[in-house]
């Protein structure tokens, strides 16, 4: 059930066709692309679907039931409806940057999957810095919000696009640092690399990270805007935040996209803690897709139990816990890298 | 508008924080249509960057000349009224009026009357701080606490259905008694219900009271000094939260609240999380009272006779019970005939709202969500 050997043969047949060269890496990877913007659309849609099961079940009610069984194409419904709604342009927008906000989100969040290891052989493309061209594509993000809440011309939206860009920054540097010390064991940048050097869950770099891990999950709580550091929208102080003036499609895009930066936080997680595609008797991508959705649950989990934290206490948590103890990790592994060679190399 | 008086910029510079960094503030306006305002109250905010500068309340969304209605109607008529003067709490709207009637026309209300209407009040009492335990968690990004409030509620809004049909606006209370008794079972169902409920309680708190993001967010935010709530004549929870031990229901009883043995919890700093924390204890303490109600419910007449063409005799009278918001007062005025010459009612909520200004300059926006959410403030009290 491995589906690497299936791309490999879809490319023979490609070549068999004739195809060669720049002609046949275009149309395979217009392919590939074709196929990931579906799959993730698809993977959006049953994240929403799944978000609302997991909080309605929590919370002791049994969530969408309706459409389809147990609601599961409800998520479909309301994008339909998404779809068909008048697209409102606020007076007094900045037009442009209003337009394109959405849509950088979007492409930041697809850019990401460029790197991203599904299985065994199954990676769009395994670039030798994938680790950080991810970092780097998912910042893009903040750009975006800073867009929506600066061209939206609404007081609510502007605070919501400055806090995120202050969140964001901020936490994006324990992010990285927390994600160092795995690169430092795994002396490669490359994700397939740092799967296959997880073979065998005591190889998981979870247990010669655990520091870093802990970081790295509440520092991408705070990248993905999920609470508690959902601040940038949070509703009830800001009503919406830096999304209130969007309707209709583009609020839809900023929600998908929202529920794919979740998925992508926890696919990097995944692929540098857990071990990635690794594991016995299932096909690699299940084991992928398993883990991830399991933090994804994990998110979930917090996300419908925890209050939010206040904006002045979130930059205090970044700045003075998050940064000294993930500096403390990449020290701690540097030193011990280094004994370990000395000692055992 | 005077609002702008508080707008301090440096004229030289065009700066108006202490950084040099040069910033600007800014008005906003929060409500009347924010998911955070609990109905149509407006704040006019005037801010620095997060941080709050100034806040003026701004009501009167929700006016509805209740009192002006209540002079044109018979004494009977207006009991129903009455519960839309606070809708999370009208069994107590009920009884203060019909307190006030029964004080000038010095009706007798029978032992089983009063003992059902303590009964009711109390169970809308736990009912009305869920909807707060509700709304604060919500307010404070935590979602599930509005759904487990809710849901509790529910068991005693059904309760409520049982006994006189309604869900929201009872109109049991009136001149002279109640509505109607117990349907039969109610009893058992009732003290089903606060066996279920206190474990429930300590979920609640497990869920909220000593998290830490929960305390920080709370503990030392939006602290009511004793000083200042008494200036603003606080009253309820919140002025017990600032560490004053006041409860009508213990210092100016009324019904048969004496025979009724209960604590009355306080806080110590008047701060956010005080004010949730009395909340807790007192929907432990109606819990018991509801309990001795139950154990202790005499067998009688539940109503006096009231006759269909009720005059009063002339006089006055400023009746006060305890709701969930606190003092809530009405002044009636009859001379004489079945209408009221003038019906005057207070509402704890104002006074609360009222503070705000006092204690908003400085906090952040969120706190200030926050603040509201603990004053537990309802808008159909604070506008009538």
């Amino acid at each position: 059930m491995e589906l690497g050997g299936l791309f490999k043969w879809i490319g023979e047949i490609l070549q068999s066709m004739g195809l060669s060269g720049a002609w046949l890496s275009l149309v395979a990877n217009t392919l590939v692309a074709a196929l990931l913007l579906g799959l993730l659309a698809v993977m959006a849609l049953f994240l929403v679907w799944w978000e609302r099961k997991v909080s309605a079940h929590i919370q002791d009610r049994l969530g969408p039931m309706r459409t389809g069984w147990h609601g599961a194409i409800q998520t479909l419904a309301d994008g339909l409806k998404l779809l068909q709604k008048e697209d409102i342009t606020p007076k007094g927008v900045d037009r442009p940057v209003f337009f394109w906000a959405p849509v950088v989100v979007y492409a930041a969040c697809f850019m990401a999957y460029v790197a991203i290891p599904w299985g065994k052989d199954l990676i769009p493309a395994d670039l030798n810095i994938g680790i950080l061209y991810i970092i780097a594509i998912t910042t893009f993000t903040v750009i975006s919000l800073l867009m929506a809440g600066w061209s939206s011309n609404n007081k609510w939206a502007l605070l919501g696009g400055m806090r995120s860009a202050a969140q964001i920054i901020s936490y994006e540097v324990p992010l990285t640092l927390s994600i160092l010390g795995v690169l430092i064991l795994a002396e490669s940048l490359s994700m397939q690399t740092i799967v296959q050097r997880q073979e065998g869950i005591f190889n998981w770099y979870i247990w010669r990270q655990p520091l870093g891990f802990v970081i790295y999950i509440i520092a991408a709580t705070a990248e993905a805007n999920r609470t508690p550091f959902d601040l940038p929208e949070a509703e009830q102080e800001l009503v919406a935040g830096f999304n209130v003036e969007y309707s209709g499609m583009k609020f839809a895009m900023f929600f998908l996209a929202e529920f794919l930066n979740m998925f992508t936080v926890s696919a990097i997680a995944t692929t540098l803690f857990l071990g990635g595609w690794n594991g016995p008797i299932l096909p690699s991508w299940m084991w992928f897709l398993i883990k991830t959705l399991f933090l994804v649950f994990v998110f979930m989990w917090i996300r419908w139990t925890y209050p939010r934290l206040r904006v002045d206490h979130l930059m205090e948590f970044a700045w003075k816990w998050l940064l000294p103890f993930a500096f403390l990790n990449l020290i701690l592994t540097g030193v011990g890298y280094y004994l370990w060679d000395v000692i055992f190399g | 508008m005077d609002d702008e008086k508080y707008i301090e910029i440096d004229p030289v510079t065009g700066t108006s924080s202490d950084s040099g960094f040069p910033t600007e503030e800014f008005m906003v306006n929060m409500g009347p249509q924010h998911p955070s305002t609990h109905g149509v109250c407006r704040l006019l905010l005037t801010m620095d960057g997060e941080n709050v500068k100034h806040c003026q309340p701004h009501i009167g969304y929700l006016h509805r000349a209740i009192e002006k209605i209540c002079e044109n109607r018979k004494y009977q008529m207006i009991t129903p009224l009455m519960d839309r003067f606070e809708y999370l709490m009208s069994m107590a709207c009920g009884w203060l009026y019909c307190l006030g009637v029964e004080r000038i026309a010095e009706v007798e209300v029978p032992e089983r009357g009063e003992y059902l209407r303590v009964l009711m009040t109390e169970l809308n009492r736990i009912a009305s701080h869920l909807i707060f335990l509700a709304t604060f968690g919500l307010d404070l990004g935590a979602v599930t606490p509005f759904l487990y409030g809710l849901r509790d509620r529910e068991y005693i809004v059904d309760l409520f259905e049982e006994t006189s049909g309604q869900r929201l606006l009872y109109n049991y209370i009136r001149i002279g008694g109640v509505a109607k008794d117990l349907s039969v079972g109610f009893e058992k169902k009732c003290l089903k219900f606060i066996d279920y409920f206190l474990p429930i309680i300590d979920d609640y708190e497990d869920l909220l009271t000593n998290n830490p993001i929960f305390l920080t967010r709370t503990k030392n935010v939006g602290v009511l000094s004793r000083d200042l709530a008494l200036d603003y004549a606080a009253a309820g929870p919140v002025l017990r939260a600032s560490g004053i031990k006041w409860d009508l229901r213990r210092d100016d009883p009324y019904g048969c609240y004496d025979k009724f043995d209960f604590e009355i919890p306080t806080g110590e700093n008047g701060d956010t999380w005080d004010r949730y924390i009395v909340r807790i204890r007192e929907m432990r303490e109606s819990c018991s009272i509801v309990r001795q109600a139950i154990e202790g419910l005499p067998e009688g007449d539940f109503k006096a006779k009231v006759k269909p063409s009720f005059k009063p005799p002339a006089g006055e009278c400023y009746t006060r019970v305890e709701s969930a918001r606190g003092e809530m007062g009405a002044y009636i005025v009859s001379d004489g005939t079945n209408k009221p010459t003038r019906l005057k009612l207070r509402g704890a909520s104002y006074n609360h709202i009222m503070a705000l200004p006092e204690i908003c300059p400085g906090i952040k926006i969120a706190d200030l969500v926050a603040i509201f959410a603990s004053f537990d403030s309802i808008m159909p009290e604070v506008d009538r």
